[in-house]
């Protein structure tokens, strides 16, 4: 749930999606949902001349699956706010955990 | 569990927790694929999915010569923000190995 609500933070930004096949894609994050598939805007193929048979392709949907990186504006992240957060969730877990 | 420890923030009673201990601190982590990850940890969840600052990627590439040598080579990428998902991730380590 962390994550999901983190990208949500970031819609609209400009982000660049690493696929486990060595395909970047470039494009404004419109919508994420909670499995991490991503809907891409915009898109342009970062080394179009190795994967020119996406370059047609503006818009797309991604499986969150199929997902390695995403790269993010580090401006549009605040590091403090989601170290807080990660510790929260993971006291919660750990809450959860012990109630069996 | 039985709990002798200082307190919820500082306990390592589980494997997390030794990731917990890593938030702001730099880590080293070794991932699918031949690839290492060192970056300073802002997030995680259960998943191992991570956000990493100022990280440093190497990708080992190992390639065959003309007479049938194996070669690695690395190459090395920056990125100043970097979500992982999680599945990738084979390990997690906080000493950074030089």
């Amino acid at each position: 749930m962390l994550f999901f609500s983190f990208f949500k933070t970031l819609v609209d930004h400009e982000v660049t999606v690493e696929l486990k096949n060595e395909i970047s894609l470039r494009g404004t994050l419109k919508s994420v949902d909670q499995y991490l598939n991503i809907k891409l805007d915009d898109v342009s193929v970062v080394e179009d001349v190795r994967w020119p048979h996406l370059s047609s392709t503006r818009n797309m949907f991604i499986r969150g699956s199929v997902v390695r990186y995403v790269h993010l504006p580090a401006a549009a992240v605040d590091t403090a706010l989601l170290e807080d957060a990660t510790r929260r969730e993971a006291a919660s877990a750990a809450a959860k955990a012990k109630q069996g | 569990m039985a709990d002798i420890d200082d307190g919820p923030s500082t306990s390592v009673s589980e494997p997390l927790d030794l990731v917990r201990l890593c938030l702001d601190e730099v880590v080293f982590v070794k991932l699918r694929g031949d690839r290492e990850l060192k970056g300073r940890l802002h997030a995680y969840d259960s998943h191992c999915n991570m956000v990493l600052g100022d990280v440093e990627e190497t990708i080992y590439i190992t390639e065959e010569d003309e007479e049938e040598q194996e070669i690695t080579r690395t190459v090395k990428k920056q990125s100043e923000m970097l979500f992982v998902r999680g599945d990738s991730v084979v390990l997690i380590s906080p000493q950074a190995p030089s």
